[in-house]
């Protein structure tokens, strides 16, 4: 990505963009190893927000991990449009990381508080030879997405924002590398209610307008409901149930999905508002 | 009524809106020197590292004699015209100790220069990519550590008095042969902060925006390490003048120059202690003594300055804000009183 224009929308196909196949992953331990994610297969589809579900320790972030390729599977395989990226390294490693980005829980430890706004969304252009200028309007395009002006942000440094500004840097930092697919890895969970939505509605927009391919990984299945297209909802590393975000919700299947919607006070109901709306 | 609501009222009725007693100005902001929350040891080691400093830089400037200048005889006792008195050779003592702690400080920050640019790279490179390579760098660390350091430096030491490259055989040389058989600690110190920092998510954005391996840890961890790299570089200075001085005391210092461990060499060759000739041993013991304690003291206040948990008196500085606040607190309910009763 190189210019401007390439922050248009893209057309939903309907083939998966990213797939994982038979993924699994062990971490070893002494006297043996334990399992974080167990034979877990997803298809990303373009256009589409998935949403994977699950407590502390379900494998979620693990997964997500592996997905984005910070972390080695043990065993499967991770495809994106059909290429296998499991071993990929360098130059490869880098291209694929232009196309998949990331947003991480914690909005300040993502951030080297030793750099301003300016300089960490500008890092990620260094190597695409675009000009000042045209630099400094995709700056302003991306951080604009995300509802931030420019001059109130590139020039300060990660603790001179706010919890749901650093998240939203974070967002248009993703941006500015033109991703096709977005992993939003507990995004919110460490922002207040308010803020929460508002990165959820963020989240929702760039969907809507860019047609991003979103992951969205969250403990909470009401924000998931609120959000995704599709649920995944994990368990001690094993996918025990996945649908339709409608089908989720309104047809459990598993004892842990009515578990977890039954800690969200009236997500049916809030949802068929949702909907008729 | 609150204290918003009663210093509303007091502006109506013309009155000041901040109670009486209360700073109206704005507070001066402090000067830059105080932002930097140095603590009375840190000035305490800076004022004797700074002494000794001005003894070895600024004291030839202003004193008559040269170290390389027979003023007398052997160990004339100390005299108005000679402080310190006159060593072995008859050489003036002050004159001979300025240019030693010259060469001794050049030496410490030459060699703990080196020593902590080879333990940061070593121990960033161990810590941050791991596997094999953490594996090969710390077994290799562990091997230089395994042999007493004082060996290799005697034996390096010796090597280098028979080279026939000069500048090897005097200052340069032996802070090389310090630095280089000095980095070990530091490198597994730097190792295992680099492993910490290599986990947190800033790595994985900056790999996420593409950036390579060298960038990261230039610009990703290094950072994160620097207050310790500074701490070990101050503890490096102050071991690498100690170790000179081992070597100096076992005949092995820098050819041709002085230093202190050389000064104390020669006045023990010279039986300076049997005859009480004080002022050729004393004087250049004493130097070496503030310049370690100095440099030792300033690491332990830097540890204070980069961990503000460790500051002290912050428990006093508290109870003055808490008193602060509550003066504050009493004046505005005076204010309200007043204003409620004026109502």
């Amino acid at each position: 990505m190189s210019d401007l224009d390439s922050l248009e929308p893209r057309p939903a196909t309907g083939q998966p963009v990213l797939s994982a196949t038979h993924v699994t992953k062990q971490f070893r331990v002494s006297g043996g190893h334990i399992t974080a994610v167990d034979d877990v297969s997803v298809d990303f589809h373009a256009g589409k927000v998935l949403a994977v579900v699950g407590e502390s320790g379900s494998g979620k972030s693990t997964l997500a991990r592996m997905l984005l390729r910070l972390m080695p599977v043990t065993s499967g395989t991770i495809t994106y449009n059909g290429k296998d990226v499991t071993h990929i390294k360098g130059s490869e490693l880098r291209g694929y990381w232009r196309d998949v980005q990331a947003v991480f829980q914690d909005p300040f430890s993502s951030f080297n508080q030793f750099y301003t706004v300016g300089q960490t969304l500008r890092r990620g252009m260094g190597s695409q030879g675009l000009e000042k200028e045209t630099l400094d309007q995709l700056i302003e395009t991306c951080l604009g997405y995300v509802g931030l002006k420019p001059a109130d942000a590139v020039h300060k440094y990660p603790h001179q924002l706010s919890g749901g500004q650093r998240q939203r840097v974070m967002i248009a930092r993703a941006l500015m590398m033109n991703p096709k697919v977005l992993l939003a890895d507990e995004a919110t969970s460490m922002l207040d209610a308010s803020l929460r939505v508002s990165a959820l509605n963020v989240l929702q927009d760039l969907r809507a307008n860019l047609g991003l391919t979103v992951l969205f990984i969250t403990h909470d299945i009401g924000q998931a409901c609120y959000l995704a297209d599709e649920v995944v909802v994990m368990e001690h590393g094993l996918v025990v149930e996945r649908g339709t975000t409608d089908a989720v919700i309104f047809e459990p299947k598993n004892d842990y999905t009515k578990r977890l919607l039954a800690d969200v006070p009236d997500l049916k109901g809030s949802l068929k508002v949702r909907k008729d709306v | 009524m609150t204290n918003i609501q009663s210093a509303a009222v007091t502006a109506e009725a013309g009155g000041p809106l901040v109670p009486e007693g209360l700073p109206t100005e704005p507070q001066k902001a402090k000067p830059a020197w105080r932002s930097l929350n140095f603590g009375p040891r840190m000035w305490i080691s800076l004022g004797i590292i700074g002494a000794v400093a001005a003894l070895a830089f600024i004291g030839p400037l202003f004193y008559p004699y040269g170290p390389d200048q027979k003023v007398g005889s052997l160990y004339d006792s100390p005299s108005a015209e000679h402080i310190l008195g006159t060593e072995n050779f008859g050489y003036d003592v002050l004159a001979v100790l300025m240019a030693s702690a010259r060469n001794s400080l050049i030496i410490g920050l030459l060699a703990g220069t080196i020593a902590v640019l080879i333990g940061v790279a070593i121990g960033i490179l161990a810590g941050y990519i791991g596997g094999w390579v953490e594996e090969a760098l710390m077994g290799f660390t562990n091997i230089v550590l395994a042999i007493p350091s004082i060996v290799i430096l005697i034996l390096i030491s010796i090597s280098l008095q028979s080279t026939n490259v000069a500048f090897l055989k005097g200052v340069v040389g032996l802070a090389l042969v310090i630095g280089i058989t000095a980095w070990p600690w530091t490198a597994r110190a730097v190792r295992a902060q680099a492993s910490s920092v290599a986990t947190r998510e800033h790595i994985d954005v900056a790999k996420l925006s593409g950036a390579r391996t060298p960038s990261i840890m230039v610009r990703d961890v290094l950072p994160y390490l620097a207050s310790y790299a500074v701490m070990a570089w101050v503890l490096q200075l102050a071991s690498a003048i100690l170790a000179e001085s081992t070597l100096s005391m076992l005949g092995l210092g820098p050819s041709g120059a002085n230093s202190l461990g050389k000064q104390l060499f020669w006045a023990l060759a010279f039986q300076a202690v049997a005859t009480g000739a004080w002022w050729a041993f004393l004087p250049p013991t004493i130097v070496l003594t503030m310049i370690s304690f100095g440099l030792l003291y300033l690491q332990s206040s830097l540890d204070e300055v980069f961990n503000p948990r460790l500051r002290r008196g912050k428990k006093k500085n508290l109870a003055k804000a808490a008193a602060r606040r509550e003066e504050t607190a009493r004046k505005l309910a005076e204010q309200n009183q007043r204003v409620e009763v004026t109502a």
